[in-house]
Formats: C-alpha cells, sequence, structure tokens
C-alpha cells in the first residue's frame, strides 16, 4: 500500500495482531476517512492561499521589478509621480505617511487597549466584565468605512476648530480613526495575555501585602509582557494594512509629512486609489503591485514577530 | 464608496434583466458612471427588451475590456492612447469612438472666499510644480495669517479630471504638479473639500457645485475677460478648460448597440446628459 498522504507512514510489519482488524474498510473508515481529508484540506488551505497570493502579487509586479526599477531609488525617493512622463516611482512619501499614520495610532491605541484590558481583566467583575467584553467585540465589528465616514465627516471639522489648521484631512485625522480601529483588537489579545498569568501569582502578591495595582504592576504586566508586545504588534499590523479608512480621513497628500498636521498618503491607500485606473500590465500597474509586495512583506514580518512572541510565552508559561 | 456605487448600479441592472432579453454590456470611467446609469435606465424604459448592466472601474478598465473584447461599450473620459489602439487592433478589435457629451472642469473655492476671478497663468503658478503662488494675499485676497496660504484640492493622479486639468492647464503630460496638493478620491470629495476648507481652491466637473462651494469665472489670459463655466462657453470653446466624454465601439456599431447610441446622440439621450450636469453635443 502506498503512504497514507494523512500519516505518511507505511504500512509496517511490526504491527499488533488487532491492527488488521482495525484495518477493515467498513463505513465508518470511510467516514473517517472523507472527514479527515477535509478537514486537512481546509488545514492546508490556509497555507496554501497564502502562497498564492504571495506569488500572485510577485509575479504581477516581477518584471518590472527586475528590468526597470531601482529598488534603492524608490525607497528613498520622495516624488511619486506615476502618470506624469517620465514617469516618477518614489515611494518615500507612501513609507513615511504609512509609519507617520501607524505611529500615531499606537499611540492612541496602546493606552486606550492597555487600560481596557486591565480594567476588565483585573479589576471589573461579574455582568459589568461580560458587558464590556460585548462592548469591545462589537467595536472590533465596525466596518472600516464607516470609521472612514467619521474621519471624513465627524472628526475633520473637530481638528479643523480645535486645533485652528485648515486641512482637517491629515496625520492626526487617519491616526486618531486608525488607533480607534485597532483597539479594541489590541485590548482582546491584551486581555488573553493578562489572563495566562497564573491566579496562584495574585494570590502570592496578594499575601504579601501588595494592593491591587501593585499586583497588577509589578506582577502581572511583567510577566505578561510578551503577549501585551504581540498585542501592540498585531494593532500596528492592522494600522499598517487598513486601506478605505485611512484613504478617506488622511488627505491623500504625496509628501512626506513633518507634523502631524500635514495631510498624507499611505501605501495602502495609494494601491487602491489608483490601481483601478491602471492599464493592466503596465508599468505603473507592476509598481503598484511592486508597493503590495512592500505591504505584504512589513505586515507579514510584523505578524511572525507577534506569534513568535506569543509562543514564547507560552513555552515559559 | 465609488466601488459601492459601481456595485449598486450592477446589482440594479442585473435586477432589470429579466430572461430572455438582450444584453447590452457598458463598462468604464467613473466619471461616466452615473451618467452612463442614467441613460441607461432612460432607454430601458421605452425600450423593456434591452437590458443594459451598466458598470465603473475607470476609463483604463473600460478601454481594457475592450481590448480584450470583453465589453460591447467602453465609456472613457479620456481618448484611447495610440498604444492602446495598437493594442486592440493587434487582438483583431477595431475601436470606434462616439463623442457622446462635454464635461466642463470648473473651479471651485469656498463660499466665503471674495475672489472674483481667476486666469489660467494664475491657476498654473498654483497649481504647477515650482509655480510661484502659494498665498492668497499674492491673488489680492486678504485672509487671517493662519489660512494665507493656498490649499490645493486636486485629483488621484489616474483619474480623467486630473489629466484633463494637466493637458489644459498645466500644459501637457510632462507637466507635474505640485506635490502639496491634497489628491482627493473622487469629483465630489474634491467640491466638498473646497466646501470645508476656507483657503481651499480645486478643480472638479461642472455638475458637482453645491452651495458651500463659489464657481470661479476663468480668463484664460491676463486682461480677458472671464467666463464662467456653462453649457454656451463650452460649446463655443471661449470657457477654457473642458474635454470631451468618449463611448467606444469594437467596429461600427449594428443592431441594437447602434440603436442605444443613436439614442444618446439624439435629443433624448442628450437631455439626460445635461440633466446630470453635464454639457451635450448641441444647444437643445
Amino acid at each position: 500500500m502506498a503512504p497514507s498522504p494523512l500519516t505518511g507512514e507505511p504500512a509496517s510489519a511490526g504491527q499488533p495482531p488487532w491492527a488488521k482488524a482495525l484495518d477493515h474498510r467498513d463505513r465508518g473508515w470511510w467516514s473517517d476517512f472523507a472527514a479527515r481529508t477535509i478537514v486537512w484540506l481546509g488545514g492546508m488551505s490556509a497555507i496554501l492561499f497564502i502562497a498564492a497570493i504571495f506569488l500572485f502579487i510577485a509575479t504581477q509586479g516581477l518584471e518590472f521589478m527586475r528590468h526597470r526599477l531601482d529598488i534603492g531609488a524608490m525607497l528613498t525617493g520622495a516624488r511619486w509621480e506615476p502618470t506624469v512622463e517620465p514617469p516618477v516611482y518614489g515611494a518615500l512619501p507612501l513609507i513615511a505617511g504609512t509609519a507617520w499614520i501607524t505611529g500615531v495610532a499606537m499611540l492612541i491605541a496602546i493606552p486606550l487597549a492597555f487600560g481596557a484590558a486591565i480594567y476588565i481583566g483585573e479589576f471589573a467583575r461579574g455582568k459589568q466584565r461580560e458587558w464590556l467584553k460585548i462592548g469591545i467585540e462589537m467595536l472590533a465589528a465596525i466596518p472600516s468605512v464607516v470609521w472612514g465616514v467619521i474621519g471624513l465627516h465627524v472628526m475633520k471639522p473637530i481638528i479643523q476648530d480645535v486645533f485652528g489648521v485648515q486641512v482637517g484631512l491629515n496625520v492626526l485625522n487617519a491616526g486618531i480613526i486608525l488607533g480607534l480601529m485597532a483597539a479594541p483588537i489590541m485590548a482582546t489579545i491584551a486581555e488573553d495575555a493578562l489572563k495566562a498569568v497564573p491566579d496562584s501569582y495574585r494570590e502570592a502578591a496578594e499575601a504579601l501585602g501588595a494592593t491591587r495595582w501593585q499586583v497588577v504592576w509589578k506582577v502581572v504586566l511583567p510577566h505578561a509582557r510578551p503577549g501585551l508586545s504581540a498585542a501592540v504588534l498585531l494593532g500596528i499590523g492592522r494600522a499598517f494594512g487598513e486601506t478605505i479608512a485611512v484613504l478617506m480621513a488622511s488627505g491623500h497628500r504625496l509628501m512626506v509629512p513633518e507634523s502631524i498636521f500635514d495631510s498624507a498618503a499611505t501605501l495602502t491607500a495609494t494601491i487602491a486609489a489608483e490601481l483601478g485606473e491602471a492599464a493592466v500590465g503596465g508599468d505603473h500597474y507592476q509598481m503598484l503591485f511592486v508597493l503590495g509586495l512592500l505591504l505584504f512583506v512589513i505586515t507579514f514580518t510584523i505578524n511572525l514577530l507577534a506569534d513568535w512572541l506569543v509562543r514564547g510565552r507560552r513555552k515559559s508559561a | 464608496m465609488k466601488l459601492l456605487a459601481t456595485l449598486s448600479v450592477v446589482s440594479l441592472s442585473l435586477i432589470a434583466c429579466g430572461a430572455g432579453k438582450k444584453e447590452i454590456q457598458n463598462l468604464g470611467s467613473d466619471t461616466l458612471l452615473e451618467v452612463a446609469g442614467a441613460l441607461a435606465e432612460a432607454y430601458g424604459k421605452t425600450h423593456p427588451d434591452i437590458a443594459i448592466s451598466v458598470s465603473g472601474g475607470g476609463s483604463g478598465v473600460g478601454i481594457k475590456n475592450l481590448i480584450d473584447g470583453d465589453v460591447d461599450i467602453a465609456n472613457s473620459s479620456r481618448p484611447m492612447k495610440q498604444k492602446e489602439i495598437d493594442e486592440a487592433k493587434h487582438n483583431g478589435q477595431n475601436p470606434v469612438q462616439h463623442k457622446i457629451g462635454f464635461d466642463g472642469i470648473a473651479i471651485y473655492v469656498h463660499k466665503d472666499n471674495p475672489l472674483q476671478s481667476i486666469t489660467l497663468e494664475q491657476l498654473k503658478e498654483l497649481f504647477g510644480d515650482g509655480g510661484k503662488l502659494t498665498k492668497w494675499s499674492e491673488l489680492g485676497v486678504t485672509f487671517a495669517a493662519d489660512s494665507d496660504k493656498v490649499v490645493l484640492a486636486s485629483r488621484q493622479n489616474n483619474s480623467g479630471t486630473y489629466e484633463c486639468f494637466r493637458d489644459g492647464v498645466l500644459g501637457g503630460d510632462k507637466a507635474r504638479f505640485k506635490q502639496e496638493c491634497n489628491n482627493l478620491n473622487g469629483s465630489k470629495d474634491v467640491v466638498d473639500f473646497c466646501g470645508q476648507t476656507k483657503s481651499a481652491i480645486g478643480y472638479s466637473g461642472i455638475a458637482y457645485a453645491t452651495k458651500d462651494v463659489r464657481v470661479l469665472p476663468v480668463a484664460t489670459k491676463t486682461g480677458a475677460v472671464p467666463v464662467t463655466p456653462t453649457i454656451d462657453s463650452i460649446l463655443d470653446a471661449t470657457y477654457g478648460i473642458s474635454r470631451p466624454l468618449f463611448m467606444y465601439t469594437n467596429g461600427e456599431p449594428t443592431g441594437d448597440i447602434k440603436s442605444y447610441l443613436d439614442w444618446i446622440k439624439g435629443d433624448g439621450g442628450q437631455r439626460v446628459l445635461q440633466d446630470k450636469g453635464y454639457v451635450p453635443l448641441r444647444k437643445l
């Protein structure tokens, strides 16, 4: 018999005598086989899709990247003018815009998310705790286009009035919107990290006379640090990859921002805004896929790092 | 948001498309999406046996589909480039251009902006790379110090409106915009932006004017009489910034497609176009 695709083990000679009876191919065996195959396909599909998406993005932009693109000039070029003759593909304004907006988003999301996680995980009790958790999950489910509209119509006039700036679509606006979008996910992961700290640690600290806050600050938070870092990294990944809300709230100015009141453009928003009209297979089209590849590599690295941190915590716990 | 509009138009036309109907595929320019939808709807009322499915995606998408022979009528807010025509011929397609109307590009400012008119040269100095105009005081407008800097509302770099303004005002496809421009993602967004930003100036289709903005008359050169974009001034070309709108077919149209295009170019279709804020081929 050929090796099973599921176990990869050839039938061995040294099987116990009852093995043959178990190997009897009745209906139970076939339904088990079918179920295992379907589950295996489901499991493998995740990897398959990731690989296929990566290959698709990479091949779409490959020819241009290999023959006509100076990657160094792309990463440091300050002008993004793909439809002017001759076209200029400097991605620095987009990379800087993404970094600025993500930075502001994290300044807003980290205190919010960690505050929420600590309150829910360590202080809230009973019904209140359940309601808060449901609230956070619902917040995470708000579609990003709704956040974009909030940025465009609510945050914009507020920023213009409060800070006395002319343009309310800027790094600050997009950063606040993204921060609020990333916070619920970060809070959920951070709360999981706090929950994973054994209660015996808290009890030991309390027995030594520590106050509730001292327990949180000196015992729980340090122990949960890998999980909290993972929460931050996943939040960064979320902020990095978000498209439509940023496109609507950032003002889309193709210049390296100098302050949080400057409008900015991000990698994702640029792809979304320009891909629809770019001639399929042309340089501009391929260049947008190169940006996609850059984005893919960045978010993939961030997620991998987060995963590694979480695994590190599990192993040490 | 454009995507949503596209989807809704597509789904509407899908609902309208009953069994046994003859179908015309019409897709392309987002500028033309709304008017193309209105044309299809109006035509469907008198020709219930024809289903016209309209979707957007951009002029480039429409032309690409035409080149591949996947669409009956491609909408475009720019003429096909020679490279695209060659590619189509190579694929055995023969693109035929149909002019269906015009779009005027208006210059918008905030409703409280006292500026009376502007010249094409001033617009070039404002929007063009290396242009010297950056402050409202240089245009003779007095604002508070914090809003003296001119905020430029432009479009994303592959929209038909962007190309039309670049070619008509900045001087051809080698001209560059200032990097300071806010590149907004829709015709309506530019007008909203100008309506909410006191020191902004922007360009967008004349159909998009609201009560929060003013349309500036434009003079073709210093000393010339400023012209407000209207159907008359665009048709007799005294207004400086306008563009034709196109539909492309593969070969000279026949049958239902020909009837539809003839109707669009006739008074019925032209009236629909005018009601949507565009400029008809001739005065109605």
